[in-house]
């Protein structure tokens, strides 16, 4: 009597258990919410001012990046952005050392690299320089930084998708390693937020993207820096507003 | 002396498994009703029910997963890795857990790395 009660009992825990291991499950859409890196309650304005830009000749990113960055801003921030010219900052520091700005006889651009680029970074810590472009515009908050566009060539092996037909004249694939000469662009931008109203630093925040093509292949400039933009568009937007991840997670039962 | 020891072992189930399994069936309801407001994104009302789940048995890996989730939908980022690894904790074995904290993981790391910003 005793052995069979306890043989029920081990049987009801093992279909309990059992039971447990069975699970259901829903897949179910979710948004995550990833919360702004700034708080921008106190603005009711933004203004790309525009951006110290250096490196390949073959696009504007002064113009490309500030033009992008508005259409992004109208509409995914709740900001109203200030519409007006872009600032040549690279002229206003040349201006400002007394630099003569004539164009280069060899088209050679005027900031060609990260080092050159960094002897203009100063104008970004003059507070009352912004502080005065912030009382023009009604106290915005005034995104700025640098773009650096460059041209890149490297060589290596890569691993390449191969065709081949078996011996049932079936065609399969196949990685192989190969030798290739690859060019492309490389986009670093650096972006930078600005109090207007008291010409402060309040954040700043860097990328590198790389875009790389077999060297044979023609990819204008322009569609590589919209490629590039594209990938890092998310982050420097959710430095303003609060964005939302788009996935799939899975419910149990 | 044996006839004891399974007497014993006899009460003990006889007490216990119901006990548990009114605990585990009233976290189930728990589950079950989380579950059909999230499908209604109420993530609010779905993450208190998971969290009353866990509190009437805290050993329901499932229980811990949706709370993760639902955490995660509330942007309680804290909250919702806890939950997580409570979840793998108690059933390591679980691809469906795994997966769901691997995507989480994605969006926490990245959330920190740029919480480090200027």
């Amino acid at each position: 009597m005793i052995a069979r009660t306890v043989a029920a009992a081990a049987a009801s825990l093992a279909l309990a258990v059992g039971s447990a291991g069975c699970l259901s499950f829903y897949e179910i859409g979710v948004e995550t919410p990833i919360q702004a890196k700034l708080d921008v309650s106190p603005f009711q304005r933004v203004l790309v001012a525009g951006f110290v830009t250096g490196g390949s000749r073959n696009i504007d990113p002064n113009t490309e990046t500030a033009r992008l960055l508005r259409s992004q801003l109208r509409t995914k921030s709740d900001l109203k952005v200030v519409d007006t010219d872009v600032m040549q900052l690279a002229d206003e520091i040349d201006k400002r050392r007394g630099a003569a700005q004539t164009p280069s006889p060899t088209d050679e651009p005027r900031i060609k690299n990260e080092q050159d680029l960094q002897a203009y970074e100063e104008i970004f810590k003059d507070a009352d320089y912004w502080k005065k472009i912030g009382a023009e515009f009604q106290m915005p908050l005034i995104i700025t930084g640098t773009v650096l566009f460059t041209e890149v060539e490297k060589s290596g092996v890569v691993n390449k998708p191969t065709s081949f037909v078996d011996s049932q004249g079936i065609t399969r694939y196949q990685e192989s390693r190969t030798y290739s000469e690859l060019k492309g662009y490389a986009l670093a931008p650096k972006f930078i937020f600005i109090d207007g109203r008291t010409g402060q630093v309040l954040y700043s925040e860097g990328f590198h993207e790389e875009r790389l093509y077999p060297k044979d292949q023609n990819t204008p400039a322009l569609s590589t820096y919209f490629e590039l933009m594209d990938s890092l568009l998310p982050s420097f937007l959710n430095t303003l507003s609060t964005q939302r991840i788009r996935g799939t997670r899975i419910l149990l039962k | 002396m044996t006839k004891r020891v399974l007497l014993a072992a006899a009460l003990i189930l006889a007490t216990a498994l119901p006990a548990y399994a009114d605990k585990r069936s009233d976290a189930k309801a728990q589950v079950s009703f989380g579950i059909l407001v999230a499908q209604k994104h109420l993530w609010k009302e779905a993450a208190r029910a998971w969290e009353r789940a866990t509190e009437l048995d805290p050993t329901y890996a499932a229980a811990w997963n949706n709370l993760g989730i639902g955490y995660e939908q509330l942007g309680r980022f804290n909250d919702a890795r806890k939950a997580y690894d409570k979840a793998q904790e108690l059933d390591p074995n679980n691809t469906l857990i795994r997966n769901n904290n691997d995507q989480f993981r994605e969006i926490y790391d990245r959330q920190n790395r740029r919480s480090g910003g200027r």
